[in-house]
């Protein structure tokens, strides 16, 4: 029917802008890059002293943990982190529970909370060390801080944004207040909630590592800051390997509680 | 039991929404609300089921409720208000929790109204895993589960493409046929009203009133095609001036 009709194809247009992410390619990126750092150092162009090479920072790592000296670092550094976490993020949970659902709680609260929260949590640990001494409960009420703010933060605008015709259906069958928070609006607020701990997480890692630089003898802050002033480098960034491996666990977890309660989404 | 709504009239502020709204609701009777856009039949059915307080006028319930309602009155949403983090048994078992019944006894209930409205192989999906006219099926199947006398129905087939609408409106005229429960159903699809009502109440633009209440002869399991356009017309004539005026209303805003 068409022959001796002069047919033009489509031209093919819709290429480009759909990134897929890769299985391998990022590790193969990973591993290439630590080849090149090696290089770098098995050639002698940078002193050992400025940069070690990975594998004398492997090596420094399995010492510190075949010797066993960095546990007693690491586990104080959890035991702050632990408590600093939980208490702050009680707190927050209940103001902002009660920010998010109580007029008074929030007229009162919405503007202490934006006035303290820019406020760098590290520049108050001086002022708890004078009130709570030079221990363990300035270091975790430092950590408690950081971690309250933003968590009453991400509560208190979850229970916000809990679809209101969700409430007004609850309220419809008479289902009793209390349980209109605990199964409506909390499960709602569920996904800010936990996006909430991935900041609140983050936030106490960095200023358990703050303060035991400031004032510490245990903790992998200290052992770092240690490690510095002895110009130990390869010791040095082994505890900073440290650190990363457990932020990357913490956000390991809170992605495991994400998939297994907002597995409705 | 019988509904009285009183005289009720209600303001937002600065903005009259309802005038002077008076009308019964018989026992078992479905009662249509039709009005333009806007014009304040939400805010109206809202009143009724008892979530706003009215600034005039009263609502009000002649006869107790039979014993084993749990919720006399009782919500359909137009957005289904579902919640998404359960699945759909217990969505419906949801509304019973607080009820005085012992677990074995609710999930009776459940199973039994998921079966009536189809729902039976769904039992354990999750709300987005279901259509538009799925996920009003388990709107409805939480109404009944508190065994109602009166549905509250807030367009509640609007969000849906016409041919579930017209599946489900099938399904729900047979599941209304045969029992007591009555319904006072919003919409401003006059197709729905001449093929559901009993009576149609047809509201004016903002602010509201009574502009007249029209009855339709015939059981609505015998109504044809023929019957629901010759009253879709009529009801049509009635509001064409008043829609047209809240149109160019909303145009002029
Ligand atoms: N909570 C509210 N506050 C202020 N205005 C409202 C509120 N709810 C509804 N309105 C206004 O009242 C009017 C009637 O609304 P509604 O009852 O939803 O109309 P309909 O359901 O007939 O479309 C509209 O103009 C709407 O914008
Ligand atoms: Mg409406």
């Amino acid at each position: 029917m068409l022959e001796g009709t002069e047919t033009v194809a489509v031209r093919f247009r819709g290429g480009g802008f759909t990134p897929l992410p890769g299985r391998y390619s990022a590790w193969l990126a990973f591993l290439i890059g630590l080849a090149a750092w090696q290089g770098v150092c098995s050639l002698g162009w940078v002193s050992p002293l400025f940069l070690p090479s990975p594998f004398r920072i492997a090596v420094a790592l399995s010492q510190l943990v075949i010797s066993g000296e960095i546990w007693p670092h690491l586990w104080a550094s959890l035991i702050r982190i632990g408590g600093g976490w939980l208490v702050g993020t009680v707190a927050g949970l209940a103001i902002g529970l009660a920010m998010g659902l109580l007029t008074l709680a929030r007229a009162v609260g919405m503007p202490m909370v934006s006035a303290l929260f820019p406020i760098p949590k590290i520049a108050l640990l001086p002022l708890l060390i004078l009130w709570l001494g030079i221990g363990e409960t300035a270091k975790i009420a430092t950590i408690a801080l950081g971690v309250f703010f933003p968590t009453v933060i991400a509560v208190y605008s979850g229970v916000d944004a809990v679809p209101r015709n969700l409430i007004r259906m609850a309220q419809s069958f008479e289902v009793p207040t209390a349980a209109i928070v605990w199964k409506v609006i909390l499960p709602g607020a569920m996904p800010a909630i936990l996006a909430g701990f991935r900041i609140s997480a983050a936030t106490a890692l960095l200023l358990v590592v703050s303060a035991e630089m400031i004032g510490a003898e245990t903790g992998l802050g200290a052992f770092v800051l240690e490690a510095g002033n002895l110009m130990q480098t390869d010791r040095l960034l082994a505890g900073v390997v440290i650190l990363s491996l457990l932020g990357l666990v913490i956000g390991r977890a809170i992605s495991i509680l994400e998939r297994r309660l907002l597995r409705w989404r | 039991m019988e509904l009285l709504v009183q005289s009720v009239s209600h303001d937002f502020a600065d903005l009259a929404v309802l005038r002077d709204i008076s009308f019964r609701v018989a026992p078992g009777e479905i009662l249509a609300l039709v009005g333009p856009s806007g014009c304040g039949k939400s805010t109206l059915l809202a009143i009724i089921g008892g979530l706003l307080h009215p600034q005039k006028g009263r609502v009000a319930t002649i006869g107790a409720p039979p014993d084993g309602s749990f919720n006399p009155m009782t919500f359909v949403f137009q957005d289904f208000a579902l919640l998404p983090w359960r699945s759909v048994a217990d969505n419906v078992g949801f509304v019973l929790e607080h009820a005085p019944l012992d677990a074995s006894e609710r999930g009776n209930i459940v199973a039994d109204v998921l079966r009536r409205t189809g729902l039976v192989e769904f039992a354990h999906s999750y709300p987005k895993q279901l259509s538009g006219g799925m996920r009003q099926r388990v709107g409805i199947a939480r109404a009944l589960a508190v065994r109602p006398e009166l549905l509250l129905m807030d367009e509640p087939f609007s969000a849906l493409d016409a041919q579930t609408r017209d599946l489900l409106i099938e399904d729900f005229v047979s599941l209304m046929s045969g029992n007591r429960m009555g319904a006072v159903y919003v919409t401003h699809n006059l197709e729905e009203a001449a093929r559901l009502a009993d009576r149609v109440v047809v509201l004016s633009r903002r602010p509201a009133r009574i502009r007249e209440i029209v009855e339709l002869p015939l059981a609505r399991e015998s109504r044809d095609a023929l019957f629901v356009a010759a009253h879709q017309r009529s009801l049509w004539s009635l509001i064409r001036d008043e829609a047209a005026a809240a149109a160019r209303e909303i145009a002029d805003a």
